[in-house]
């Protein structure tokens, strides 16, 4: 319950009459800044998904179909027969404010709309109305309003500010998991073709080529030569990774986001180096291209259908399991989803590392293992050579991303890991990371640039404990295991904490790595001189 | 009594007054929340609101420098130039140390030197509105940046693959890498 005001509070009377507008009667007003532009037609029919048309969130007219309202409410009527957890979230809130000042929106921001109780209460008002008796016979006292335009609005700008990270369903003592409530409201708002150009793109990219980007195969083996080259450069060893290939034991499936941009290039190289030195038999896929899935912000159903594919493949070139990189959401999607929606993988084996034979009981299900599990069991055994030295420029502390830390409780083994490959670690404050560490700011398809003001304050609480950090400790590095964090952390950071750099641990393990038969390496991945070497010391 | 010593000892209320000003730019159920959680971490926004003017504040009394002034009027702005203010509202917090102050002495008997010396503060005041302003403009130009920066990054790889840009190389960059950028080039 809200805390009760202390006597001499009491005493403060104001004598000012309250405001005469209720939340519910406030129309929202869309500022720029704070949304994406909408969905493109042509993206949203590939996908065939209903009412594709270019649309404009400014606009007075939303072009919406028919009766949108009759679709909304049956959709709702579905999905809470179909998910006990929807049902229940929308019942059970007591209004108690645990979860309110959790968000890092409302934290950063201060939009009360952002406090995830109210952000729910947006969707519950109409749960009320149309789904119980209180609501349906008191209307208003029971907290139940009507759906209307302006209503609808309001679902998609607020629920398109939600980065499903769940921070605030760890504070809630119910355990209401709001980030199911968001994507309720994604559901139905892409019913009536209400997405966002972000989302849609990527998703459409994918359904059609396989990863987000769009890649077709030969850019994607183009692009990972390109990092064989520079691999060579830096360590005097060429790596031949193989592509599609049948009869290999392991599949290696990473967000495309590795593959192209800054600092994540550095990442995949990483695990190249790493799988290289191992002698590990895996292939990369051009068609299971892409660990990310952007339809998990669409919709449960595109979500399936884009996660199909990574079974499919694993099948198709009889992998025994399958191996994946660095990411966030993905990983929620496949440590927690992809086993019901595209499961049983039982034509796979449960995963076992060829190096130290250890076997991921944890994994005995979905047959897919995450790529800082098996590093850490490698350090773990013994089985690496590693010089920290190497990362001694270095002042790192860790990230925990939303959905590996929230999701599965990866938690141990990236530190695991950074403790082995550097020498110079510092943890932000306790109440900013683990389970409670704070998002980025843009995750759930929010990494646009024309949602930058939005993604800045969202992104201030977690930059505010980097910036403690870096001037306590001297930190200079961010590490985190995430694609969009190593993407959009990169602009927080060069906003907020100006001088510390984003990185992925398998960067920093590669740098660290000696390598058999390498030659004295002068730089690190990213081309700069190691420590001790460049007259840099 | 020199203003300034007036204003040192009635710092405390000073600076309260002064942090409700600004918690009333925010809704209320935000402002509750702005002052009553003191973990600068869980409450980041409140905490550098309520550290950064204590800092102006002594800088102001002290006559301090303009770098230092500058920083800590940065760690406010910052915040609220990404904030859901106008450029007017988002530096108006400087202003409101005028009325915040002269409410603040309205009990003393304004000498003749008493009111030169609120003058000069004033027109001090009015200097860290338009520094203010200044860096309200760099924060803005910043984000501004960041969206051309993260668009070049997303496609400068791309670019380079498709054989669409070619670097020229930097002779004085250490030779891997160019060595590197030879090899991106290349294919």
């Amino acid at each position: 319950m809200a805390k009760l005001p202390k006597p001499e509070e009491l005493l403060q009377l104001n004598y000012n009459p309250p405001p005469s507008e209720d939340w519910m009667d406030r129309p929202v007003e869309l500022k720029q800044g704070n949304f994406c532009w909408g969905a493109k037609g042509k993206n949203l029919a590939v996908v065939e998904f209903p009412n594709a048309r270019d649309w404009t969130p400014v606009e007075a007219d939303w072009k919406l179909p028919k009766d949108w309202e009759g679709t909304v409410l049956e959709a709702m009527a579905d999905r809470l027969s179909k998910y006990r957890s929807f049902k229940v979230f929308m019942d059970i809130c007591v209004r108690c404010g645990a979860c309110a000042d959790k968000c890092h929106f409302f934290i950063g921001g201060g939009d009360p709309k952002n406090m995830p109780v109210l952000r729910a209460e947006l969707m519950r008002s109409v749960y009320r109305k149309y789904f119980t008796n209180s609501g349906k016979y008191l209307g208003r006292l029971a907290g139940a309003r009507e759906l209307n335009l302006n209503v609808l609005k309001e679902w998609w700008y607020y629920f398109y500010q939600c980065t499903e990270c769940r921070r605030c369903s760890v504070f809630c003592p119910y355990g209401i998991d709001t980030a199911e409530i968001t994507m309720m409201a994604r559901e139905f708002t892409n019913l009536l073709g209400l997405n966002t150009d972000w989302i849609s793109g990527p998703v459409a990219n994918c359904y059609m080529k396989g990863n987000h980007l769009g890649l077709e195969p030969h850019a994607i083996m183009n692009s990972i030569e390109g990092m064989i080259d520079d691999i060579e450069t830096i360590t005097g060893i060429r790596i031949n990774p193989s592509f599609n290939r049948k009869g290999a034991e392991i599949l290696f499936v990473t967000p495309s986001g590795d593959l192209f941009a800054d600092p994540g290039t550095f990442t995949a190289m990483g695990y190249m180096m790493l799988f290289h030195e191992l002698g590990l038999d895996y292939t990369w896929s051009t068609y299971a291209s892409e660990g990310g899935n952007f339809g998990f912000f669409t919709s449960n159903e595109m979500a399936k259908r884009l996660n199909a594919k990574i079974y499919a493949e694993a099948k198709r070139l009889g992998v025994k399991y399958i191996i994946g990189g660095e990411c966030g959401h993905m990983w929620r999607v496949l440590n927690q989803y992809m086993d019901t929606w595209n499961g049983p993988a039982d034509f796979m084996e449960v995963p076992k590392s060829p190096i130290t034979g250890t076997v991921f009981d944890n994994a005995a299900s979905t047959k897919m293992i995450h790529v800082t599990e098996f590093t850490a069991d490698l350090i773990k055994n013994g089985k690496l050579k590693l010089d920290p030295s190497r990362n001694d420029d270095l002042v790192i502390t860790y990230h925990d991303s939303c959905n590996t830390a929230r999701g599965m409780g990866l938690l141990d083994e990236p530190r695991y890991i950074i403790h082995n490959v550097c020498n110079k670690f510092h943890e932000m404050p306790d109440n900013t990371i683990r389970e409670r560490t704070f998002c980025c700011g843009s995750g759930t398809g929010l990494n646009a640039s024309e949602n930058m003001d939005i993604r800045m304050r969202g992104g201030y609480p977690r930059a505010n404990a980097v910036k403690h950090v870096r001037d306590k400790h001297g930190v200079n590095m961010l590490a985190n295991i995430c694609a969009i964090d190593r993407a959009t952390l990169s602009a927080s950071m060069d906003y907020w904490v100006p001088g510390v750099r984003v990185t992925g641990v398998h960067e920093l393990v590669a740098n660290a790595l000696l390598m058999t038969g390498e030659k004295e390496r002068e730089t690190n991945l990213r081309g700069e001189p190691l420590p001790g070497k460049g007259g840099n010391e | 009594m020199s203003l300034k010593n007036i204003l040192s000892d009635k710092k405390s209320e000073l600076l309260a007054s002064w942090f409700d000003r600004i918690l009333d730019t925010y809704p209320a159920e935000t402002a509750k929340f702005l002052r009553n959680q003191k973990d600068r971490f869980a409450n980041p926004v409140g905490q550098t609101i309520r550290e950064g003017i204590e800092d102006i504040f002594r800088e102001l009394l002290q006559d301090g420098d303009i770098e230092k002034v500058s920083c800590y009027l940065d760690n406010v702005i910052r915040v609220r130039a990404v904030q859901e203010f106008t450029a007017s509202q988002a530096v108006a917090f400087v202003f409101f140390l005028k009325s915040v102050i002269r409410d603040g002495i309205k009990d003393i008997p304004l000498t003749d030197e008493l009111f030169h010396e609120l003058m000069t503060l004033e027109a001090q005041i009015d200097s860290l509105a338009l520094i203010a302003f200044d860096i309200f403009m760099q924060c803005r130009e910043k984000l501004y940046d960041i969206k051309a920066n993260e668009m070049k990054n997303m496609t400068y790889r791309l670019l380079q693959r498709a054989n669409m840009i070619t670097e020229i190389r930097d002779e004085e960059k250490d030779n891997n890498l160019i060595a590197i950028q030879k090899k991106e080039v290349k294919t």
